[in-house]
């Protein structure tokens, strides 16, 4: 099955260390996630491509036990959803949300350390893999 | 600066009318404002009108009479009532108007809310991917505050049993069945760690307010309400806000925190002046951090203040007297204007059983919500 990112622009694709595709303000220094063509700190133009680091510490989480409003979720619903876990986590420079791989309460804790995968997110309508940027835990690795 | 008095409020009911449009109970609610204040729609100067599902929420002038006002619309998400007050206190201040209402009205579908999350300036990835929920958001920030400030599940669960408690003796609540705690920890699970039975739902229903000059007061009521303050803010860059697919590292206050801040100056009055309090209840955990997040306690007394009872009718802290949204349901444009008349029956004295005892002289409301605004006004006898 063909593998296709959820959008353009947000990930690297294609090698075994994805990372996030930021932007920074060349006039003040804020990262930004995904990418954006003017500073939300200090309104400048001047935004350069910025590749966000692979692992963090989880900030905040939650799960999501029903399935999104669709649209605009196009995920898997219906008997087909699965719950999954969503958080902040804090990179190097800017903290991230996005999917977290576990979604039991008592496998996550703030604070946890937490690396960059990507994981399937859907089929689409040519029979591609849709698959999406997720955090898991890194302590997962050594179990 | 001129100030302004709060001469009548009036409310349709909140919950599900099948039967009723959102103008229909706005002009419910406009009616029962305009008899409390004993003046007639004709006497109304000028108007705004908050609503998120009606796009022209002045046309209720067509049920009422069209006298050809300054009728202004407003929408700024969970915050629409609070601006549409503060525009019209505004405008009684300009000193050229001496009489005016604000009204809100809505009448959503079931479910929570949804939008194209690219009107949010987010991405359509990020809706695309379910992350454009805020249900969600209130799950993270209660879920990170309990982890910080050490708050209970069970903490929660008092809350929203207080918030069904209240609304079972509000004639004019959505939900009005009392639900013990065990039964509101033991709903489904939505966004961890809030249950089902912990959220507001929304609904439909209608609020109003006329005010006027505080000098002239006098002239429409033997009780007038005067609005001390009104402040809406919107999040600066580092607020822990919904719809953020990311934060910068550096946290800054939310939204609530500015808003309650510039009230508080405003009105010369501070939170240890307070005396009964509507905050947003999204959900149970939201009341608990806009608790401290309007000042009335430090990060993590909620717990014990909770436990002791202090947030009840009768408690040193009475939040949420008739129900709050939890109770009432948030049918958005009118949230806030429910508050308002809560807070004008509190300080009457006029709130029947559910009346705070004493003799209340100040009330406090605050409005929360999408993208990122929030709402306070700041009431006194």
């Amino acid at each position: 099955m063909t593998q296709v990112p959820v959008a353009e622009g947000i990930f690297t694709f294609g090698s075994d260390a994805p990372q996030l595709i930021g932007s920074r303000c060349n006039a003040c220094g804020i990262v930004t996630f995904p990418a954006q063509d003017s500073c939300p700190r200090c309104a400048s133009t001047d935004m350069s491509e910025h590749l966000l680091s692979r692992r963090g510490r989880l900030w905040a989480w939650t799960t999501q036990h029903f399935p999104p409003p669709s649209p605009p979720y196009s995920g898997p619903s219906g008997k087909a959803f699965v719950p999954f876990g969503v958080g902040y986590v804090e990179l190097a420079d800017v903290k991230v949300e996005t999917r977290l791989t576990e979604s039991d309460p008592d496998r996550l804790e703030i604070g946890m350390e937490m690396e960059l995968v990507l994981v399937p997110f859907r089929t689409d309508d040519d029979g591609n893999e849709v698959v999406t940027f997720a955090f898991r835990p890194v302590r997962e690795d050594r179990s | 600066m001129m100030d302004v008095a709060i001469v009548g409020v009036g409310l349709h009911p909140f919950g599900r009318f099948p039967e009723m449009t959102a103008i229909d109970m706005g002009a419910v609610a406009i009616r029962r404002a305009l008899a409390d204040a004993g003046v007639e729609w004709r006497d109304i100067q000028f108007a705004f009108a908050g609503s998120y599902e009606v796009d022209n929420p002045d046309a209720v002038v067509a049920l009422l009479g069209l006298t050809g006002i300054p009728f202004t619309d407003v929408y700024n998400g969970c915050a629409t009532a609070a601006s549409a007050l503060t525009l019209a206190a505004n405008t009684i201040r300009l000193g050229e108007s001496e009489l005016g209402i604000a009204v809100g009205m809505d009448k959503h579908l079931p479910g929570a809310f949804s939008a194209d999350p690219r009107l949010y300036a987010c991405p359509s990835w990020y809706g695309e991917l379910g992350q454009f929920v805020t249900t969600k958001f209130f799950g993270m920030k209660i879920n990170k505050y309990m982890h910080d400030h050490g708050i209970s599940h069970e903490t929660l669960a008092r809350v929203a049993a207080k918030n069904y408690r209240n609304g079972a003796s509000n004639p004019n609540a959505f939900r009005r069945k009392p639900l013990s705690e065990e039964e509101i920890l033991g709903s489904p699970m939505l966004n961890y760690p809030l249950t089902q039975y912990m959220f507001c739902s929304p609904d439909e229903g209608a609020a109003a307010v006329v005010l006027c000059r505080a000098e002239n007061a006098h002239r429409y009521t033997d009780k007038p309400i005067y609005l001390r303050a009104t402040a809406v803010r919107t999040r600066r860059l580092g607020a822990f806000e919904v719809h953020s697919p990311w934060l910068p590292v550096d946290q800054t206050p939310g939204p609530t925190v500015d808003a309650s801040r510039a009230a508080y100056e405003m009105a010369g009055i501070g939170p240890e002046d307070v005396d009964v309090i509507q905050l947003q209840d999204t959900d149970a955990g939201a009341e608990v951090i806009h608790l401290a997040e309007n000042g009335f306690c430090a990060d993590g007394d909620q717990e014990h203040l909770v436990a002791s009872g202090a947030l009840e009718i009768n408690g040193s802290l009475p939040v949420n007297t008739d129900g709050g949204l939890i109770a009432n349901g948030e049918p958005i444009g009118a949230s806030g204007l429910r508050q308002v008349h809560e807070v004008v029956l509190q300080l009457r004295g006029q709130a029947g059983e559910r009346q705070v005892p004493g003799t209340p002289l100040v009330g406090y409301t605050q409005l929360y919500g999408a993208p990122g605004t929030a709402g306070v006004s700041i009431m006194s006898v």
